[in-house]
């Protein structure tokens, strides 16, 4: 040990207690969270919280947060294992919005297939499905309107298959080709869509949550009738920014749903590594005052009536609601990614919640709705759909190909105008 | 013209936008109801109204990560940072979505936030009152950084910077805030009431961005300031009867290169004063800009004179200090070479 009292001449050591009653009897151990299984073990998910379909109350969307505080605690289910709706929850939906919402999740299905194959024939530098996940974005999107604001992070493009944002516009972003909306300037999947009111993504996680706080706060402050939503992953909720992003949305009555997708998984590490284990994500509302709910984000019902429920409280000026989607991240965190190296194959198709596309098919089926003709026709609609636009997009060019946009381009939008560094710079570089 | 303290210049400046842009909107800890801790937002709210102007949880990255949201809505946000010393929890929402929300968009977000923050030694306020932390943001693209030295500067300076489209970092030097402080501890405080750029129009006007501004001619060596260090570099000029030619930056980003090639050009000798530490102060930029354009016109290798390479230490402020007798020491001793 160094001795921190050489300047003062002071002795430490004199100071020191041996009072042996005031040290503790036991020796103390340090916790560091494992979860229920490894590679090689059996999915276990007797840990898991789960209450039946349709058995967790819906309180009005005037109820103060105060008194819903057993909410976190449950899970909002509605569907349940035959495909019936059940319960307060289920939301009084237009079978055309379920057909919708079962195509944009079967297209961004598709969709992440085949820009996974694209991946790995080098036709791109990376790319992350969202497979499992698919209801949490295109349940909340239809949920909502046009108009409002989406802050997602990066595994929600859902939100804008449901938005109808081109997907030719999606390739050309994932292979940076000559037509890429962002020029180049960003890795695949890291879309921006203003005209779809969906804000640019970045890397750097949770900084978006207080972005999204933000832009409500503005939407309230100019009487505006709009309001925004905000995604994050249960790893990120780890952030300080989440924390801000809670307490400015709390104080100030923000007009903004904030939605944790809880996928089990942030690259290798387990829910429980954030601090899943302890309480639910969703709990973590209630210590700032917060409406919180905690849905099955596999069940298409569930989340469409919680988005529903919490856009009701926000526009009507009772503010924010942090909903907790809980969820299965079925795939590899992204292309960079080996998930077999820290957790069990099987757990994905062994997850208790299902599959959210399977689910839905399943309730449209039961309610005379939907067939396995209607099904398997558009089944190939949407395979036929993704491949012809994936052949328009690398007619235009894949990575790595030369058919990119100009590499003089990257000087630009630094600032609005260039300075004298950037035109210095481009004329240094050859451009 | 009235005369005008740093303080109510900026007060004014801020006045002016809200009146003038209804989009405008300003907010931090204390600066709603009170007013500010130094007072710069004192009876905005009362004029303007609680959502104009209001208080904020102490939460910097929140305070810039809810302003950067409310100016992709389309907003111009003023924020506070009480002091530049805590404004590093807001470096990740600065560095990663302000500075590169247009670049990363290809141009359909921006953001146009004007960040405000005293920084800055001379009030006895140890290493958590006193940072000068420019050269982490000088270092960012994308983002400008804007530093006053007057009243007249400050109040023309934070208009430009709140109308500007890019995310505008305006460090405030605190030690001017009442007066033209030149590092001379004694013989009494100086106020503004004396200085010609104490006189502030009361209504709207810009000074651009990218503008150094010249305030000593001199033949002898350039001295490059901004901040306090200007009134320094002019006492030390006066001191040591060096002819100096004081260039007071008042923009780093974008930097007036103009100006300073002119100047270093014509006198052949180049001192760079800052309080911040030496470093990768923004000092060694000035200096590789300096020698990678004027080198064959240099008649004596560039002086730095700066903040000690410590923390910035309580009781020994003057002696960290970069004060006159430091400045004309060094104008003195390269006039010999």
């Amino acid at each position: 040990m160094p001795t921190p009292a050489k300047r003062t001449g002071k002795s430490v050591s004199a100071s020191v207690s041996t009072d042996a009653k005031r040290r503790n009897s036991v020796p103390l151990y340090l916790k560091v969270p494992e979860p229920p299984a490894r590679p090689g073990e059996s999915p276990d998910f007797s840990h898991l919280a789960l209450s039946e379909a349709g058995a967790v109350r819906r309180p009005d969307t005037d109820v103060p947060a105060g008194e819903m505080r057993d909410l976190p605690y449950l899970l909002v289910r509605v569907l349940d294992d035959e495909g019936v709706a059940c319960g307060p929850w289920s939301p009084n939906i237009n079978p055309d919005v379920l057909r919708t919402g079962l195509r944009a999740m079967m297209l961004t299905r598709h969709f992440d297939d085949r820009m996974l194959r694209a991946q790995r024939q080098g036709k791109s530098t990376f790319y992350m499905q969202s497979t499992g996940e698919e209801a949490v974005a295109v349940a909340s999107a239809l949920a909502l309107d046009a108009e409002d604001m989406f802050f997602p992070t990066y595994r929600q493009q859902g939100l804008y298959i449901a938005r109808n944002y081109p997907l030719i516009d999606m390739m050309n972003q994932i292979y940076s080709n000559a037509n890429d909306p962002l020029m180049g300037r960003q890795m695949p999947i890291m879309y921006s869509a203003r005209t779809h009111n969906i804000f640019s993504l970045a890397g750097n996680l949770a900084l978006h949550l207080n972005q999204a706080v933000g832009w409500a706060m503005a939407s309230a402050l100019s009487g505006d009738t709009k309001i925004s939503a905000g995604w994050i992953g249960d790893g990120a909720t780890a952030e300080g920014d989440f924390h801000a992003a809670l307490v400015f949305a709390a104080v100030y009555h923000a007009p903004v749903i904030i939605n944790i997708v809880n996928n089990q998984w942030a690259i290798s590490s387990y829910q429980g590594i954030a601090g899943g284990d302890e309480a639910p994500f969703a709990a973590r509302g209630i210590g700032y005052g917060l409406p919180a709910l905690r849905v099955d984000g596999n069940d298409f019902l569930a989340v469409y009536a919680a988005t529903q429920w919490a856009a009701e409280r926000a526009r009507a000026n009772l503010g924010a609601t942090l909903i907790e989607l809980f969820t299965y991240r079925a795939e590899g965190h992204s292309t960079s990614d080996d998930p077999s190296r820290y957790r069990p194959s099987e757990e994905g198709p062994k997850w208790p919640l299902g599959d959210p596309i399977e689910r839905l098919k399943t309730h449209l089926t039961k309610i005379g709705e939907w067939s396995d003709a209607q099904h398997g026709a558009l089944n190939d609609e949407l395979v036929k759909t993704v491949r012809d636009t994936q052949r328009q997009a690398e007619a235009i060019g894949t990575h790595g190909t030369g058919a990119g946009p100009s590499p003089k381009t990257m000087f630009d939008d630094v600032y609005k105008e260039p300075d004298w560094r950037m035109l210095r710079q481009r004329q240094e570089a050859g451009f | 013209m009235p005369t005008m303290n740093m303080i109510q210049a900026l007060n004014s400046a801020m006045d002016v936008m809200l009146g003038r842009d209804p989009t405008v909107v300003i907010f931090g800890e204390d600066v709603g109801y009170f007013g500010g801790v130094f007072r710069a937002t004192d009876g905005l709210q009362k004029t303007h109204g609680k959502t104009r102007c209001f208080d904020s949880p102490i939460s910097e990255g929140g305070i810039v990560g809810a302003a950067i949201g409310m100016g992709v809505y389309g907003l111009r946000p003023v924020v506070e940072i009480q002091f530049a010393d805590y404004i590093y929890p807001a470096i990740d929402q600065l560095v990663s979505t302000a500075a590169r929300l247009r670049y990363r968009s290809a141009g359909e977000y921006w953001s146009p936030i004007t960040v405000r923050s005293p920084y800055g030694g001379g009030i006895f306020g140890g290493q958590t009152h006193s940072q000068s932390p420019e050269s982490l943001f000088t270092h960012v693209v994308g983002l400008k950084v804007v530093i006053p030295s007057t009243p007249y500067d400050a109040k023309g300076l934070l208009i430009t910077s709140i109308e500007d489209d890019d995310p505008v970092i305006f460090l405030e030097p605190k030690r001017l805030y009442s007066g033209p402080f030149s590092g001379q501890t004694e013989g009494g405080v100086k106020q503004w009431s004396n200085h010609p750029a104490s006189e502030v129009p009361e209504d709207y006007f810009r000074i651009p961005l990218e503008k150094a501004s010249v305030v000593r001619e001199g033949g002898d060596v350039t001295v490059l300031v901004y901040g306090t260090m200007v009134h320094v570099a002019l006492a030390a000029a006066a001191d040591s009867g060096v002819d100096a030619e004081v260039v007071d930056l008042r923009t780093l980003v974008p930097l007036d290169i103009e100006t300073i090639e002119n100047s270093v050009n014509k006198t052949g000798r180049c001192i760079i004063v800052h309080e911040a530490t030496r470093t990768s102060g923004f000092g060694a930029e000035l200096s590789a800009v300096v020698q990678e354009r004027c080198f064959f016109k240099l008649e004596t290798r560039i002086r730095r004179v700066t903040g000690w390479d410590t923390p910035y230490p309580h009781a020994f402020e003057w002696q960290y200090f970069p004060g006159p007798e430091r400045v004309a020491a060094a104008m003195l001793e390269i006039m010999e070479t």
